[in-house]
């Protein structure tokens, strides 16, 4: 046994996993149902996968595991005996705990510092030599490797979900429940951290319980699925006797989901957008963008992929005007381009962002003036003196709302009371009802539900089928590998690799995103 | 200007600089701790001048200038703390709190300190380390406030406290990320009302050395804005005690600068060389703030930086 183990109550690798069970919960909010008498069994030592779309419940169980929540009916079980959850420290103090989908980790401490303020009894005065030879002797026992004395926000998306885990694992939490564990991590962090997190359950040291909508890493690394869909359990059993099929049918029910728009093919490949050395520097003054080359023809869809954090984010800006680059330029139809109201105009560029209500629309507007956005200065909106027809941009809304299917009750309603899903077919009904040659489209489906993310890609695929000219920036490969015509990958501010996505595949594109050539 | 001259000058600044950096050292100090939370308090100079003249108020009244001291601390906590309590209210912005306590620090200290502008309070007494020295000079300007000794070790014990103990970690947890530390069972709002009020504790010791010591005695125009240069100084610091030090040192010596030329008969622009702290703090801020990038070092819940 480790002296990290002798002389603290924390980690202590010959403890096993935990099993934990839910018997019919039900968790209300005023009067909507979240959670429906779920039962589910975790199985002490299993990997089981918590499968289901946005609003399923998913989060909502968890967290009445976790003791965020109390549940309104029903009983949670941990190793067998009735455990009564009022707080996250009881989840703790019973060995229970939790990664989240954003790190909880402080940016500016190390990871020395993180994993030792995240214990409960911190002495007041840190011995840190001491410290230092528990965490060292700390890490042996567990398959993962953290430099420890770099402050967190220098370390990779993988660096730092390996040290929430270790974080956990630290504590001596013996049920690990991962939400989205996955989401920012390259396909080779994400196979290496499930394989070893795989590695702790087949031994049982480690019990798990993962949230996740990727099929892949269900079938790859979980020994038992549950699956919920609007608050209930609609499915439940070994990976080894579920098809892909069956439990994407268990997630999304008898839904009708738009198909896929087909592919057509375009002849004339007239270059449109061509972006040549751009550079542009991020918020903390370091070069964000180096030298960016890129080309965007018509009736193409170029994907750009990569993990968060790579530049992506400063290139939309740049293209959006939000962000000054320091050199490089950007041109249109071989003319020079400034993202600027007038020539986005003039251009007819235009564009979608993850997360609509936080960055293309006031949330305290209402629909139709939000609708209104690149039409409210112009005939027939705005009439010669500046005057505006509020009744007019009422039609026009109630044309636009009708034709994309945006659920609001009237168009004076504010966005923000929206759905997720309809704030973005609102987006989607502005942006794509005119004429569009330049598309800028950057991860448009994130956390909507399956419904939305089929009809938002056909969308896509459609303007791109009648000659636009698409530039995807999207975090989640599945959604480039559906969409692009030519794959690049951005790394550190680079563009690292492209292809045409005929010459390419999964794995290759995973390795660029990693570094990797 | 001649050799002799120059000398004098450059002692002059140094004891200058020691004695017009403590109430800056102190003060951003309080406000180094406060940020380092995940607050702003501009209120700082209102418990300055409140410091002040409390400070001053008790030294006169129980004739020990040292009660005046803690005194004038305790009144600080005070006001820490209104500014701790009303910021945990939702809705409710620091910074425009730190505003209207600033105003109400002032005004309260003007309203009840009109009876001690005539009267002379005991003053704090300095340490002299010039005993080697046969030159009155060189005697004079080592002269040294004990606050101000103190004051240097409050710095190198927060550089050290921020990084070895649990306060420490716990305080830089709480102004990095609230979501963390909620997440580690920290009570986000009772960290910051602590913070809050042991840095307004140190702010009101700050004051108390403007009545007590250095110019040693209570008017209205005693604080001139050192208060809210202070926070600029923290910004200038990057929210490292060590630097604030430094900083606070800078600040006094450009404070200094004025009287210093003026004790060898350089008057000329003498209105300007005063402003001199003014105009530093002017220009930190330009070179400090820029729209393309943010802060560097900056604790990441600070309403200016999010």
């Amino acid at each position: 046994m480790s002296i990290a183990a002798a002389d603290q109550t924390q980690h202590d690798p010959s403890s096993k996993g935990i099993g934990v069970e839910t018997l019919g919960v039900t968790k209300r909010f005023g009067s909507l149902v979240a959670l429906d008498d779920v039962s589910i069994k975790v199985r002490p030592g299993s990997f089981h996968a918590l499968l289901g779309e946005n609003g399923a419940g998913k989060s909502t169980l968890v967290k009445c595991i976790m003791g965020v929540y109390r549940p309104t009916n029903g009983q949670i079980m941990v190793d067998g005996r009735e455990a009564v959850i009022p707080n996250p420290r009881a989840a703790h103090a019973l060995g229970l705990g939790m990664v989240y989908q954003h790190f909880t980790l402080v940016p500016s401490l190390t990871a020395a510092e993180n994993l030792v303020i995240s214990r409960a009894n911190v002495p007041g005065i840190v011995n840190w030599s001491r410290e230092h030879a528990d965490l060292e002797a700390f890490l042996e026992t567990t398959p993962f490797k953290v430099p420890l004395d770099i402050p967190v926000n220098g370390l990779s998306a993988g660096e730092k979900q390996k040290l929430e885990i270790l974080k956990q694992l630290y504590l001596n939490q013996r049920f690990l429940i991962l939400d989205e564990p996955t989401s920012v991590l390259t396909p080779d962090e994400a196979d290496e951290i499930l394989g070893l997190l795989k590695g702790l359950t087949d031994s049982g040291e480690l019990t798990i319980l993962m949230i996740t909508h990727k099929f892949r890493e269900v079938t790859g690394y979980a020994d038992d699925v549950t699956v919920l869909r609007g608050g209930q359990m609609v499915g439940s059993g070994a990976v080894a006797d579920l098809s892909v099929e069956d439990m994407s049918h268990m997630m999304i029910g008898d839904t009708k989901l738009r198909e896929a728009a087909a592919r057509a093919e375009t002849s004339v490949p007239a270059l449109v957008v061509e972006l040549s050395g751009l550079n542009a520097d991020d918020d903390e003054g370091l070069p964000a963008l180096s030298d960016i080359n890129l080309k965007v023809h018509a009736g193409e869809v170029v994907g750009i992929a990569g993990v968060s954090g790579n530049g992506q984010s400063e290139l939309v800006e740049v293209l959006s005007g939000q962000r000054d680059r320091s050199a490089g330029q950007i041109k249109v139809y071989g003319a020079n381009y400034e993202p600027v109201r007038e020539k986005m105009d003039r251009f007819k560029v235009f564009g979608l962002s993850e997360e609509p209500l936080h960055n293309v629309a006031v949330p305290s507007m209402t629909v139709a003036e939000n609708i209104a956005f690149r039409s409210f200065d112009k005939s027939p909106i705005a009439s010669l003196w500046g005057w505006l027809h509020p009744a007019k941009m009422r039609s026009q809304a109630r044309g636009l709302i009708t034709a994309y299917r945006v659920k609001t009750p009237s168009t004076e309603e504010q966005i923000e009371n929206l759905s997720g899903g309809n704030v973005q077919r609102a987006v989607l009904a502005r942006e794509l009802s005119g004429d569009v040659d330049i598309l800028i489209v950057a991860n448009p489906c994130f956390g909507l539900d399956f419904a939305s993310v089929a009809e938002i890609r056909a969308q896509i695929m459609e303007q791109r089928n009648q000659g636009a000219a698409v530039l995807l920036i999207a975090e989640d490969l599945d959604e480039i590998l559906e969409l692009a015509d030519t794959v690049a990958v951005m790394l550190e501010g680079e563009i690292a690799y492209t292809s045409p996505i005929g010459d390419t595949d999964r794995r290759a594109i995973g390795h660029a995103m990693a570094g990797a050539h | 200007m001649d050799d002799g001259s120059l000398a004098t000058v450059l002692l002059a600044m140094f004891a200058g600089a020691i004695r017009v950096s403590t109430p800056f050292l102190f003060v951003s100090l309080g406000e180094c701790l406060t940020e380092k939370s995940g607050r702003i308090n501009l209120g700082l100079e209102g418990t300055l001048v409140f410091g002040a003249m409390s400070g001053y108020a008790l030294s006169f009244h129980t004739g020990s200038p040292w009660i005046g001291v803690l005194g004038a601390g305790v009144v600080g906590v005070l006001f820490g703390a209104i500014h701790g309590y009303l910021c945990k209210l939702p809705k409710v912005n620091d910074i425009a709190i730190g505003i209207a306590l600033m105003l109400f620090g002032t005004g309260a200290a003007f309203f009840f300190g009109k009876a001690y502008i005539q009267p002379q309070a005991a003053r704090l007494p300095s340490i002299s380390f010039g005993g080697w020295s046969d030159d009155s000079a060189v005697q004079q300007a080592l002269e040294i406030n004990p606050l101000f000794i103190i004051g240097f070790f409050l710095a190198v014990a927060m550089w050290w406290a921020f990084k070895n103990t649990r306060w420490g970690l716990i305080v830089r947890t709480t102004g990095d990320s609230t979501a963390a530390a909620v997440a580690l069972g920290i009570n986000v709002d009772r960290v910051r009302l602590i913070a809050t009020s042991v840095g307004g504790f140190f702010a009101g010791v700050g004051g108390s050395f403007l009545s007590l010591s250095y110019p040693g005695s209570w008017s209205e125009g005693l604080s001139s804005g050192q208060g809210l240069m202070a926070v600029a100084l923290v910004i200038f610091a990057r929210w490292n005690p060590l630097a604030c030090f430094e900083a606070a040192i800078l600040f006094g010596a450009a404070g200094a600068l004025g009287p210093a030329l003026q004790s060898v008969g350089i008057s000329q622009g003498y209105h300007f060389f005063n402003a001199a702290p003014y105009i530093m703090t002017l220009g930190i801020l330009i070179v400090a703030v820029s729209p393309k990038r943010s802060l560097k070092g900056a604790p990441a819940e600070l309403s200016i930086t999010k």
